[in-house]
């Protein structure tokens, strides 16, 4: 884990609610994709964890929704503005146990850490797919860019775009044998009865510190208590107690 | 320029202390920086059995302060023994206090006399007041005669100090702390957390799983200064007080109230360097506010 300043380069809107941040700063903490960063919002007492999207050795990508007063904050930040982040935090994707047709599966918000994961693979030389889940097509966002990467399947729950449904309508490709996935949790609890294979999943819960001392996120696993900030967020589905 | 204080006859090389249930097991922040120019920390929240604690969410967030209900997550003391304080030997080198919790007199002997055993150990500090668990310490705090009674049983198992953490969700919280004084505490700590409630608007349903949780944090130290200084006129023995303090100004104001130690929380968890940053701040503080040695200045609120 890494305190900094990081200068605000950007921030847009890029779906119904939805807000990229790239961020320029000291990303020598990130190591894997499903890290998060602990975004200080100025006027809040406690940091937001948001995922990153992307990094490359200077600047990081967030991707976050409005659902509060700090989120919404967030959007009023400008470019040249500094935000104090605890960046680097939480054990991310582990790419490893992965086979060579790995099985994307992102609902809303939960795409961001999928993104950076997708091009990480794809340099593995792993062929990946993605199935990506929204409430409606407003909600659509980095389709493209995935795109450009990967090959895509969409949902939306209202059949605005893609296939109407929840992400457990589509179809894994023949062949796929892992899965990462990074959504809502019930979304999360559907795919580990969903899918036969083994993979690996990305918690979210409520979060005092994001560094594991205050015991505030703590979940029953098989492997006992563990810390969503600080053993996770990223689960391999075996440990998971639904 | 002197910034050491005595708290119960041990020696602290300046009063500031993490504060338990902000600060783990030490393991978190000597990842961070050296946790050994800290006065000291008071650790986790510790019980005789294992607890995994309440459901999440355990933290809601309001203006200025922090809601928790994580619920005496700790993994029992003799894990903590057997593995906690070794690993914490190998990075923090003072007299730690050890925080105690329990859900019958039995349990809190038991706990104390295993700790006390501990020669890493420096005080025992004991919530009497932990507002989170039905049916927990909160009893043991809310009646002087029951504070006193875990005070005894507790000090006569015990051969190091035992100070005797104070909830201030009680109408009389100085005849709590006289309660616990005349049972024999060598000291008298608070306070814990407030009794709160959010409520999420949309499903009107409270925030926090366990519905209720304790707020820390900014918000809770002008409360704090008020209660230390209450119990600062009604008890002879030192006082650690704690509530909301996140800035070395906080810590000074926190010794003219009458508190020997001050001990940090919430505000360790959104700005993990505050211990430190506090410490490096000391000298700079004092001689800014004219203050030679800070044991001239506990107690010392001018009316």
């Amino acid at each position: 884990m890494k305190q900094g300043n990081y200068r605000v380069l950007s921030n847009r809107l890029i779906a119904h609610a939805t807000w990229e941040m790239v961020l320029e700063g000291d990303t020598g903490s990130l190591k894997r994709p499903g890290q998060f960063v602990n975004v200080q919002v100025p006027g809040k007492f406690l940091r937001r964890p948001l995922s990153v999207a992307a990094w490359d050795n200077a600047t990081l990508t967030l991707i976050y929704k409005v659902v509060g007063q700090g989120t919404d904050l967030l959007t009023r930040c400008r470019p040249a503005d500094s935000l104090n982040l605890l960046c680097g935090l939480g054990n991310g994707f582990d790419l490893s146990p992965s086979g060579q047709h790995p099985l994307l599966v992102g609902g809303g918000v939960g795409l961001p850490p999928l993104y950076q994961l997708a091009m990480d693979l794809v340099k593995a030389g792993k062929q990946p797919h993605l199935i990506m889940g929204f409430g409606s097509s407003d909600e659509i966002f980095y389709e493209d860019l995935f795109r450009r990467l990967i090959s895509v399947t969409v949902c939306t729950v209202d059949g605005s775009a893609g296939i109407k449904g929840f992400v457990t309508q589509a179809v894994p490709p023949k062949g796929s044998d892992y899965f990462f996935a990074c959504g809502p949790s019930p979304m999360l609890q559907a795919l580990c009865s969903w899918l036969p294979f083994s993979g690996q999943l990305s918690l979210e819960e409520r979060m005092g510190c994001g560094f594991g001392a205050c015991m505030g996120c703590s979940i029953q696993t098989t492997l006992g208590s563990q810390r969503v900030c600080k053993e996770g967020p990223v689960f391999a589905k075996e440990v998971l107690i639904w | 320029m002197n910034t050491a204080v005595t708290l119960c006859g041990i020696r602290m090389d300046n009063p500031v202390m993490g504060a338990s249930g902000c600060f783990g097991y030490g393991v978190e922040f000597a990842e961070l920086y050296d946790i050994n120019l800290l006065g000291s920390f008071s650790f986790k929240g510790t019980t005789l059995h294992p607890r995994f604690g309440n459901p999440c969410p355990r933290i809601a967030e309001s203006n200025s302060g922090m809601l928790n209900a994580v619920g005496l997550q700790n993994p029992g003391v003799r894990q903590v023994i057997a593995v906690e304080l070794p690993r914490m030997k190998q990075f923090f080198h003072k007299p730690v206090m050890a925080n105690v919790s329990g859900f019958s007199l039995d349990e809190y002997v038991q706990t104390c006399a295993l700790l006390d055993a501990e020669e890493q150990v420096g005080w025992l500090e004991v919530n009497i007041s932990c507002p989170n668990v039905h049916l927990g310490g909160m009893s043991f705090g809310t009646e002087p005669a029951a504070a006193a009674e875990i005070t005894r049983a507790v000090k006569a198992v015990c051969k190091k100090p035992v100070i005797i953490k104070l909830t201030p969700n009680v109408s009389d919280i100085a005849a709590i702390a006289s309660a616990c004084e005349q049972a024999g505490a060598d000291g008298i700590s608070l306070i814990n957390t407030l009794v709160a409630l959010r409520i999420d608007i949309k499903t009107r349903r409270p925030v926090l799983a366990n519905r209720t949780g304790g707020l820390s944090g900014p918000a809770i130290l002008p409360v704090a200064l008020a209660m230390v200084r209450k119990v600062y006129e009604a008890v002879s023995v030192p006082i650690v007080g704690m509530g909301g303090v996140s800035c070395v100004e906080d810590v000074l104001e926190m010794m003219l109230a009458g508190a020997t130690a001050v001990q940090v929380g919430a505000a360790n968890l959104v700005e993990p360097y505050i211990c430190r940053d506090i410490v490096e701040d000391l000298p700079r503080a004092m001689a800014r506010h004219g203050i030679e040695d800070l044991n001239d200045i506990i107690g010392g609120i001018q009316y």
